[in-house]
């Protein structure tokens, strides 16, 4: 019984031993240090790429830090927001740091997220026994996405009120329900005074609640099945006489100590943004939203932050000729779904949907479709675990056709990103249909190609 | 007690019925968190309509007028530029705007009450960007042959200077004719169209 039988004393190197022991008999001080630290096996070849998990901790602190000295200063009224940014900016002692220290955070926190899942599709850290790590990493990107969107709201420039005036639109684009939505969401027939203190809700408390639970789930998930490897080796599999993993090291003081060093060269290349170039030549700030919000008047190019404009691009890319082109598209998969050899019942799904869409296509506005491929385009990534079906996880072991499908996928994400950024121009929106498409064929062409693919063997043990 | 002395079924149905019961109460105390994010009385109120003072409006000028939070454009139009709305009946979705949203009285080629005057809320039908002036006819970046119209610098959509909606843009519908009525030929009243004040 454990009530009776008290733990045994800490006999650490240090001189905190006694208090130690009086906290580890009422609290499970040692057993989650060593479970999640210490004791926590993680293989021995992490590479460049395995900085970013923790990066993302790191910067996940830096953000709820900063931002709680913000909220200090910082009014949620129409009235009031866009002189309270720039109190801060001028007047608060040190303001001006904290406040491009929280906006350049939020750029680095989406380059540090989107490296780390590039590291996942790269090494197949999303397959067998990791699907939840992934999906949770998925909903912690999805939080980080409306956490960005609400935030943006708050200094109430004009780039601020005509984002929020276009995502919050994007809803009301849905069929029967949309617009009443639309109006929820808002608190007010345009976006206004009750718009923004509700996205400061969100922003100052809901979300950030969520994104720390979901992050202890996350990295729960990951010391409950063990982190992957570039080798894609699972180490679980050869223990040493100690029990532990042969190719095991433990993440104290090892990895402690190399995610230490890469905080502190994230934190010179952060410093040189923050203090050269907090604007970052218009893709951090945008150079419009120093100008205060004025519901009449849309500034003549708008376009969202850097990390929305992939998937803004195919928003702008699905118009009423391109939803032929998807038509097309919808019957070719159909097609290839009923040549191959899956089972009688997902061929008539692929069919039903496959025709559903086609009625879908006709007689649905392409304003509707665009909202829909845009969310598909984030959601398709839950998916990644059950879409790949190669014999072998990381890249290594993976032949030609996947590693250029994963080089074209990284190509077109940038093309599509930097279009978004752009005017529309016919030749714009041409490439960001072309991207699109094969934005879409990653994904739904992986369970073929991964299939077919000449993938090498997996070594028995991982290599340094 | 062994596990066989167990009334299972009454247990299930206890189980369920406690669940139920929660789901409903959990259910019901969220009505008020859910109803308190509506537009509350005082935004529902603030949709007064509109006076405006258009006897300096000369032909060919656009003002704008804040109405319900939204701009509404007010253009008087020359002759040139109905013609122009004439011509671009080939090339707009909707032309006699069938699925568009107008009052009846608007409900024509050049969607308005009197055919010069022309009375629009400013906000793109795609996802509400305020379209910018492209009034001038001459050749823009997005259309080689242009008749003068509105240029909605989000998405790309284009509107003829009836504020319909071109082919083939993001775009599903005409730009919203708002509820309006002219007193006199000086005052325009937006958002309230009863005859007879």
């Amino acid at each position: 019984m454990a009530a009776t039988e008290q733990k045994l004393p800490v006999t650490g190197a240090g001189p905190f031993n006694g208090v130690l022991t009086w906290i580890d008999q009422r609290f499970p001080l040692l057993s989650l240090w060593r479970e999640h630290v210490s004791e926590y096996y993680a293989p021995k070849n992490f590479n460049f790429w395995y900085y970013f998990g923790s990066l993302a901790m790191f910067v996940l602190v830096l953000q709820i830090v900063t931002g709680i000295f913000l909220v200090m200063h910082y009014k949620p009224d129409a009235a009031q927001a866009f002189a309270s940014v720039e109190y801060i900016m001028r007047d608060v002692p040190w303001g001006w740091l904290i406040r491009y220290m929280h906006s350049t955070g939020a750029s680095a926190f989406f380059i540090v997220i989107y490296l780390h899942m590039f590291r996942g599709l790269m090494y197949g850290s999303y397959r067998q026994p990791r699907e939840l790590v992934w999906i949770f990493g998925m909903i912690i990107y999805l939080m980080l996405m409306a956490e960005a969107f609400f935030g943006y709201l708050l200094p109430w420039g004009q780039m601020s009120y005509w984002g929020a005036q276009v995502i919050v639109n994007l809803f009301d684009a849905l069929p029967l329900i949309g617009p009443d939505l639309a109006l929820w969401i808002r608190g007010d027939f345009v976006v206004s005074d009750a718009t923004l203190n509700r996205f400061f809700a969100f922003h100052v408390i809901a979300i950030p609640l969520v994104l720390v639970g979901l992050v202890a789930a996350h990295i729960m998930a990951l010391h409950e099945v063990g982190s992957n490897n570039p080798d894609g080796v699972e180490i679980k599999a050869k223990l040493g006489p100690d029990g532990h993993p042969l190719d095991g090291i433990p993440f104290h003081p090892y990895y402690t100590v190399k995610d230490t060093f890469g905080v502190m060269v994230f934190l010179g290349l952060f410093a040189i943004v923050l203090f050269f170039m907090p604007e970052f030549g218009g893709y951090f700030l945008e150079y419009n939203n120093f100008v205060p919000a004025d519901p009449l008047k849309t500034p003549q190019h708008i376009a969202p932050v850097w990390y929305f404009t992939p998937y803004y691009s195919i928003l702008r890319a699905t118009t009423a000729d391109f939803k032929l082109v998807l038509s097309a598209a919808a019957l070719a998969m159909a097609f290839l779904i009923v040549r191959s050899p899956f089972r009688a019942k997902t061929k008539a799904l692929a069919v039903f949907v496959t025709v559903a869409l086609l009625v879908g296509f006709y007689f649905i506005d392409a304003k509707v479709w665009g909202v829909v491929l845009m969310g598909l385009a984030v959601m398709i990534f839950f998916l990644l675990p059950w879409l790949d079906v190669s014999p072998v996880k990381s890249i290594r072991s993976k032949g030609p056709l996947y590693k250029s499908a994963l080089a074209v996928f990284v190509v077109v994400f940038l093309v599509l990103g930097y279009f978004g950024t752009q005017p529309v121009s016919p030749f714009a929106t041409y490439m960001a249909q072309l991207g699109t498409l094969l934005y879409f064929a990653f994904f739904f062409l992986m369970p073929w190609y991964s299939r077919m693919d000449k993938t090498k063997p997996v070594p028995e043990r991982v290599t340094v | 007690m062994a596990d066989t002395d167990l009334d299972r079924a009454k247990r299930r149905f206890l189980l369920t019925a406690t669940t139920l019961g929660c789901g409903v109460a959990a259910g019901a105390a969220a009505v008020p968190f859910v109803a308190s994010m509506l537009p509350s009385e005082r935004a529902k109120a603030a949709g007064a309509p509109v006076e405006v003072d258009i006897s300096k409006l000369e032909p060919g000028q656009k003002m704008i007028v804040e109405w319900r939070g939204k701009p509404v454009w007010v253009v008087r139009r020359t002759p040139e530029m109905l013609k122009a709305v004439q011509a671009d009946d080939e090339r707009v979705a909707d032309p006699q705007s069938t699925r568009s949203q107008q009052p009846s009285y608007a409900k024509n080629e050049y969607r308005s009450l009197k055919p010069d005057l022309l009375v629009l809320v400013g906000i793109c039908t795609h996802l509400g960007c305020s379209p910018v002036d492209r009034l001038e006819p001459k050749p823009e970046p997005f259309a080689a042959d242009w008749h003068g119209g509105f240029y909605c610098p989000c998405h790309g959509s284009l509107f003829d200077l009836a504020g319909r909606v071109y082919k083939n843009k993001p775009a599903p519908d005409n730009l919203t004719v708002p509820p309006y009525k002219l007193v006199g030929d000086a005052k325009l009243v937006i958002g309230d169209d009863t005859q007879g004040a």
